[in-house]
């Protein structure tokens, strides 16, 4: 049974102001069942206030093996990376 | 005992409770997925957190210095108050899930009339639980339509059920005498007035999910007074096995 359900991926938001968190995956029929289960599977300790549900084969993922021209920007250009400002400690989640 | 009438009235509700969540306990790991596995323990916990408050307020009243334990552990069989449509088995996840909706929309009603109780426990507990209700009733009415308007065999296995089981939807709103008195103490919820509101609930769900409405008139009756059907034994055998094994244990 479980087999023919399609494969869906959750996100959960922990509380307001927070941005929506990758929380796993599971199987349901529909939306509607996969908004149910992963309100039991997920957030019955309450762990978030806010879900959504995304079909995982909606989503594209990059390549794994294009990850040296995706993801490894030349370290000379210092300019590029904003490491010289001092965060204040009132800014949280950055 | 200082008040015989509340404390039957108590257990009235709470055996329901204890003896449809064991139900459900029982298929923790059995479930037919994962997903829906994890969610019928989630219930059965609900249930078995709302027996607990019962049941210490129930031992209170009682006056005996027993616990809450003893309670749900060491009677005997005839003084489980439980309807007959809770320890129904659980014949296939159609079944269990007619059950519970059966149960959900009577349970949810009762919870909503207790949670305006002169008694302020028994509001309290009520007023806590409606949440907890409201999801299993969203959850098992789901799964009947599901099922329901699902294929031909759903369909059909999912009828079965419903026919099955509506001959033992009448007992729910028998009132005992416990229950009379405590109406009109303004601490207990007169099912029998709502009892048109849940056949109309159930009647809309159930046309919804393309069932037909069982138009029998025959109603099995009796777990209110104790006369349980022959599923109650061993369902307290598997409840019971470790107190009367091992007296007093705990964990």
């Amino acid at each position: 049974m479980s087999k023919n359900w399609p494969l869906w991926e959750i996100f959960v938001r922990s509380k307001n102001g927070l941005e929506h968190r990758h929380f796993g995956s599971l199987h349901a029929a529909d939306a509607e069942m996969a908004l149910a289960n992963a309100r039991d599977v997920y957030t019955r300790r309450s762990e978030g206030v806010s879900i959504w549900v995304v079909e995982s084969k909606h989503i594209t993922a990059s390549n794994p093996a294009d990850n040296g021209e995706l993801f490894e920007p030349a370290q000379d250009k210092v300019y590029r990376h904003p490491t010289f400002y001092d965060l204040p400690d009132e800014v949280k989640h950055m | 005992m200082n008040n015989k009438d509340l404390y039957n009235y108590i257990l009235g509700i709470a055996d329901n409770s204890l003896i449809l969540g064991q139900r459900l306990g029982e298929l923790c790991g059995h479930g037919p997925t994962l997903e829906t596995d994890i969610a019928g323990t989630n219930i059965s916990l609900d249930l078995i957190g709302q027996t607990r408050s019962y049941y210490q307020y129930a031992a209170k009243i009682q006056g005996e210095g027993k616990s809450e334990d003893d309670i749900a552990f060491l009677r005997l069989e005839r003084d489980y108050k439980n309807v007959l449509l809770v320890e129904q088995p659980n014949t296939h996840f159609g079944y269990v899930m007619g059950r519970q909706y059966l149960f959900d929309v009577y349970h949810l009603l009762l919870m909503q009339g207790l949670a305006n109780s002169a008694d302020e426990t028994l509001a309290a507990i009520a007023k806590k639980g409606i949440k907890e209700v409201s999801y299993h009733k969203r959850f098992s009415g789901d799964w009947v339509k599901r099922l329901g308007d699902g294929t031909e065999e759903s369909n059909e296995k999912m009828q079965e059920a419903i026919d099955d089981l509506w001959t033992y939807t009448d007992e729910l709103f028998d009132l005992t005498e416990s229950d009379e008195k405590m109406i009109s103490e303004g601490i207990g919820v007169d099912a029998s007035a709502f009892k048109n509101q849940y056949y109309d609930e159930v009647t809309a769900l159930l046309k919804e999910a393309n069932l037909q409405v069982p138009e029998g008139k025959y109603f099995i009756r009796g777990g209110k007074k104790g006369v349980h059907s022959e599923h109650m034994g061993y369902l307290l055998a598997d409840l019971q096995y470790m107190q009367r094994t091992y007296p007093n244990m705990e964990w």
